[in-house]
């Protein structure tokens, strides 16, 4: 059963992208365990506030799990202790009385702090702008039968199109990359007829993109896998290297 | 050039390297196991790959592979420690299903190649490399001789015993970095899929295994000899 917990929260402050951050404790008394832990920093800011401080500052939106916003790395991983779940899911009950949960922004030098647990991820959304997508010209909306696709491809791009380009994987990672997030995004069209035709062109303008913008270099650990909320597979990073190998053998 | 600019293009040229490295050491490891059996066939073996124009010729191809994974090795881990940032993590926690190993490739790379210079040292040095500076680095005459060096190596009372040991602590290292380096070189290279990934990890470290076994039997066999002298 759900009980009421004392705990302490150690969270990374930070005032700005150039300031010099520091983590601060600050004790929650009487927290429910069947509140998220989003709702837990609430209560913790609204302490804050009632004591005249400053809240602390996070991403945050549906809290359904669904748009990747909540971004943070709790207790050493990223959406927290908890496994194929975004930090919003995250309940207290995952935690216990008297312990001392420590809360931190993504690390990457792609995802540059922006206020204490607030990152940029702008990063993401170039990569995506640079060829995430598929050409069609506007028109008449042709019917979803009219292309044959084997249930097990459409599983798997589906699989793929479910990556809410959080960036718990290049913030998991160890050398910073942003191989899992690509690769779903290429693959959820790579693998569907409509998104073949544009395919090589797709894989070598976003691997340009996710170089420029300063991700590492993937060493195949499987962190990013391991901690992805929505269990994105590590073998669409093998197809983004066959799509991409394949591409610039025939340049 | 995208073998040296695009993150894929270099792990690319890991992969290829890393896995030309692999049947090189498959090779040498087979001919290694002669020795256990017959030490006349292990040293025809030795004058076959003395300083002939295509032993040279492989010699400068591996000294090549090696130095290109090893500075491409290199390349990657600063590149990567860069794109982590500034700031560390204050705690990082245990990452399911991710092989230390696979964490750890830097430094097991690291100890492999720090071995393999005591091991140039202990054989190559007295053999191809004598017969090419003729006989400036040891006497010509045993250069063909590769039977006589490995037992006065791993048999020599104490001192044999102790590279016995050297040589296994580096071929756990080799292990533990072919364990990952296998799979991780062919799902590089795009040979992976839902079907194939646990599949290409077992090939993995079954390959990782084939590898060292041969070069294991003739150090434990020479380590046996050795004590067995002692006695």
């Amino acid at each position: 059963m759900d009980q009421y917990i004392d705990i302490k929260v150690r969270v990374w402050r930070q005032a700005g992208p150039k300031a010099q951050g520091h983590f601060e404790t600050y004790e929650l008394k009487h927290v429910f365990q069947g509140a998220s832990f989003l709702e837990m920093i609430d209560i913790l800011n609204e302490q804050l506030v009632a004591e005249h401080k400053d809240p602390v500052t996070y991403d945050h939106d549906c809290r359904e799990g669904i748009c990747g916003m909540c971004s943070m790395y709790v207790n050493g991983h990223p959406h927290g202790p908890d496994s194929a779940i975004t930090t919003c899911q995250l309940h207290m009950r995952k935690f216990h009385d008297g312990e001392t949960i420590t809360v931190e922004p993504w690390r990457s030098r792609a995802f540059p702090v922006i206020k204490d647990l607030m990152v940029d991820r702008g990063a993401y959304d170039k990569i995506m702008q640079a060829g995430g997508f598929v050409s069609v010209n506007t028109g008449g909306v042709p019917d979803a039968n009219a292309i044959p696709i084997p249930k097990p491809v459409a599983d798997e791009a589906m699989d793929a199109a479910s990556c809410i380009g959080c960036g718990a994987c290049a913030a998991a990672c160890k050398n910073g990359s942003a191989m899992l997030f690509v690769s779903a995004k290429v693959s959820q069209l790579a693998l569907l007829p409509q998104g073949k035709i544009e395919a090589a062109a797709r894989a070598k303008a976003m691997v340009a993109k996710m170089d420029e913008l300063g991700f590492g270099n993937c060493t195949n650990t499987g962190a990013c896998a391991a901690e992805c909320p929505k269990s994105v597979s590590l073998a669409n990073i093998a197809r983004l290297n066959r799509e991409f190998i394949c591409a610039k053998f025939k340049d | 050039m995208w073998l040296k600019d695009s993150s894929i293009g270099r792990k690319f040229v890991m992969s290829i390297s890393g896995l030309a490295l692999v049947l090189f050491l498959l090779f040498h490891g087979c001919m290694n196991l002669v020795l256990v059996f017959s030490e006349k066939w292990y040293n025809i073996i030795c004058e076959t790959l003395g300083a002939n124009w295509y032993a040279l010729i492989g010699t400068i191809g591996l000294a090549f592979l090696v130095l290109v994974h090893f500075c491409y090795a290199i390349y990657l881990t600063i590149q990567n420690r860069a794109a982590r940032g500034n700031d560390r993590y204050a705690i990082s926690g245990k990452k399911e299903g991710v092989e230390w190993e696979s964490e750890n490739m830097l430094v097991l790379g690291i100890i492999v190649i720090g071995f393999l210079v005591l091991h140039l040292y202990n054989f190559w040095f007295k053999m191809q490399l004598a017969e090419i500076t003729g006989g400036a680095t040891a006497p010509l005459e045993d250069a063909a001789n590769g039977a006589k060096y490995v037992i006065a190596l791993f048999t020599t009372p104490v001192c044999g015993q102790i590279y016995c040991v050297l040589y296994l602590i580096w071929l756990c290292a080799l292990w533990l970095h072919l364990n990952h380096g296998v799979w991780s070189a062919l799902h590089t290279l795009g040979w992976n899929n839902l079907v194939w990934q646990k599949r290409i990890k077992v090939i993995g470290t079954i390959v990782a295994t084939l590898v060292v076994l041969p070069f294991l039997i003739v150090v434990c066999y020479y380590f046996g000899v050795g004590v067995g002298m002692l006695c």
